[in-house]
């Protein structure tokens, strides 16, 4: 078994995306990568098929909301793994709240069919080219994204519970 | 020769037929809306998200150890688990570094879960093939083991076992016994139901061929756990990237070629027989220690401690509100559940509560595989396809 490092795979993807990469972070011994959203398929295509790195599984996808970064609120987190090299990598990309698409990766990865859906469901994202794009989880009727961050868990309307008893 | 005129012009003609939401035979609330020719299947088409309890929107409210609760509920036969898993997030965020005595307790406990997980899996297929009789014995086996959960926390099926840092005691003499002899008496129970179906002749022949899935197709669908291994993947967590000292243990990691039912529930049974391997190893090693790791600000002091010593009880009233301080970042950690890779994705900024907890449940990755893998078949294989898929409602709806 060969294992890669985390900076080869990202010398990797910044020369071969020199523009795409935004930022990049090492945490807890996983790669976590900033790219844009427009070259999602071609990167992941790309790890997925390179000879060496052969991130051939994906874990899983997901969303999340940054209502305070402008222009990037939602992100959509994709992590990969490498079953060869052992290696797991997290790709983030993000796009704005008015127009919130990303290219569908199903054509890469099929496991990413119910998972963008679930986000879609969730987060509002709109994965363009997706095969069936609809709620999954939440009911079909429902006219908001639940997990976005403006919709507070609790009712707030409630008078007889204060925040500040509570530590919050 | 005379040529018969026949009016028979056959067109095929297609039955819906609602295989689900509650149906006795789905073991769980999901819907499949099937195309059927005849009682060969067509075309299926699957509603999910009936128990959907917004367990990810809950936890970006709730302090960290008030999570476990949710993780109980994911893949409810096998809830310590998905507790340890988390716990173990945590601890990796916080940077903890557990005892060995608390890793082997883990090992032992998760092992169980997963005896009694595969137990319940394997013997519903002989349910849905008519072999009640497996059903009814091993269940025995499980309450054995839950009889042990309850001498370790007191719950026995949503349990809300161990603590972040820990477990919240240490094992009981009770408790060692009812493991020492569940490590003694359980492999004449696991033979016994290992006669009634492994080579049953009628077994087989319901279950070979039945639902099968190639190594690339359940890959490109992100299969894990049992079901990847069944189809001739050896990928496991607990040997990838060990966790809580698996790396001690002597194990192997059964796999099957054909990727169906059959193959699915061998690869379960050889499961628990390396598990029951791997609680005795654990059982006869476990080391001496604290139960708990060093991490005041998330492990309960001693009750006593907290009416006579004021750290303790600062300490305390810290973890039940929620005050304790947490290092900004995000972790990825998983770990070998009941069905597949169970990972959790934890983005802390700092506060109380998680920014964003999202749970890799490996059931509602893998259950999107089921229309490809029963279209063709017919009724009775989708019902043990789905069976020994051992899809469990509360993880895939979260």
């Amino acid at each position: 078994m060969s294992t890669i490092s985390n900076g080869y795979i990202l010398n990797e993807i910044s020369e071969q995306f020199p523009d795409s990469v935004i930022d990049s972070l090492e945490s807890y011994g996983m790669l976590s990568i900033e790219v844009k959203a427009n070259d999602i398929i071609a990167i992941l295509s790309f790890l997925k098929t390179h000879p060496q790195i052969q991130m051939n599984f994906l874990t899983d996808v997901c969303g999340i909301h940054y209502p305070d970064q402008i222009g990037k609120e939602l992100g959509v987190v994709y992590h990969l793994h490498s079953f060869t090299n052992n290696v797991r990598l997290r790709l983030k990309c993000f796009v704005p709240s008015e127009k919130p698409e990303i290219h569908t990766i199903t054509s890469v990865f099929e496991a990413a069919n119910w998972q963008e859906r679930e986000t879609f469901d969730f987060y509002g994202i709109e994965f363009v080219g997706h095969p069936n794009l609809t709620r999954i989880l939440n009911v079909d009727e429902m006219d908001y994204f639940p997990l976005r961050k403006e919709y507070p868990l609790e009712d707030q309307t409630r008078t007889d519970k204060d925040d500040s008893y509570f530590g919050r | 020769m005379e040529k018969i005129e026949t009016s028979y012009d056959y067109k095929p003609e297609f039955t819906q037929l609602n295989l689900g939401p509650t149906h006795p035979a789905t073991h769980g609330i999901f819907q499949n809306i099937l195309t059927m020719d005849g009682e060969i299947i067509v075309n299926a088409e699957q509603t999910v998200g009936y128990i959907h309890r917004a367990f990810e929107k809950i936890a970006e409210k709730r302090p960290y150890y008030q999570v476990t609760p949710l993780t109980d509920r994911l893949n409810y036969c096998s809830s310590p688990i998905n507790n340890m898993g988390w716990h173990m997030t945590v601890e990796k965020l916080l940077g903890v570094e557990t005892p060995k005595r608390v890793d082997y307790m883990r090992i032992i406990i998760m092992e169980l879960a997963r005896i009694a997980d595969h137990l319940i899996c394997n013997s519903v297929i002989g349910v849905d093939v008519g072999a009640l009789t497996g059903f009814t014995y091993v269940f025995q086996w499980r309450e054995k083991i839950y009889d042990i959960y309850e001498e370790i926390c007191g719950a026995r099926l949503t349990t809300n076992i161990g603590r972040i840092g820990g477990l919240e005691r240490d094992f009981s003499p009770a408790c060692l016994k009812k493991i020492k002899e569940f490590i003694a008496e359980f492999p004449a129970a696991l033979i016994e139901f290992t006669n009634l179906l492994e080579r049953n002749r009628i077994f087989m022949d319901r279950t070979i061929g039945a639902g099968p899935i190639s190594v690339d197709r359940a890959l490109a669908y992100g299969f894990t756990g049992p079901n990847l291994r069944a189809a001739g993947l050896d990928y496991d967590v607990r040997v990838m990237n060990p966790y809580s000292s698996y790396q001690d243990f002597d194990f192997v990691i059964p796999i099957g070629t054909q990727g169906d039912t059959y193959d699915r529930f061998m690869v379960r049974q050889q499961e628990m027989w390396e598990s029951l391997k791997i609680v005795k190893q654990a059982f006869e090693n476990l080391p001496e220690g604290k139960f708990f790791a060093d991490v005041p600000d998330f492990f309960l002091p001693p009750k006593e401690e907290v009416y006579h010593n004021m750290e303790a009880l600062i300490f305390h009233f810290k973890i039940v509100m929620g005050e304790a301080d947490v290092p900004v970042g995000e972790v990825y950690h998983a770990v070998e559940g009941g069905n597949g890779e169970l990972g959790y994705y934890l983005v802390s900024d700092g506060g109380r509560a998680a920014y964003r907890l999202h749970f890799r449940r490996p059931c509602f990755i893998y259950y999107q595989a089921y229309p490809e893998m029963i279209k063709g078949s017919t009724l009775s294989d989708a019902i043990v396809t789905m069976s020994s898929m051992n899809v469990i409602a509360g993880e895939l709806d979260a």
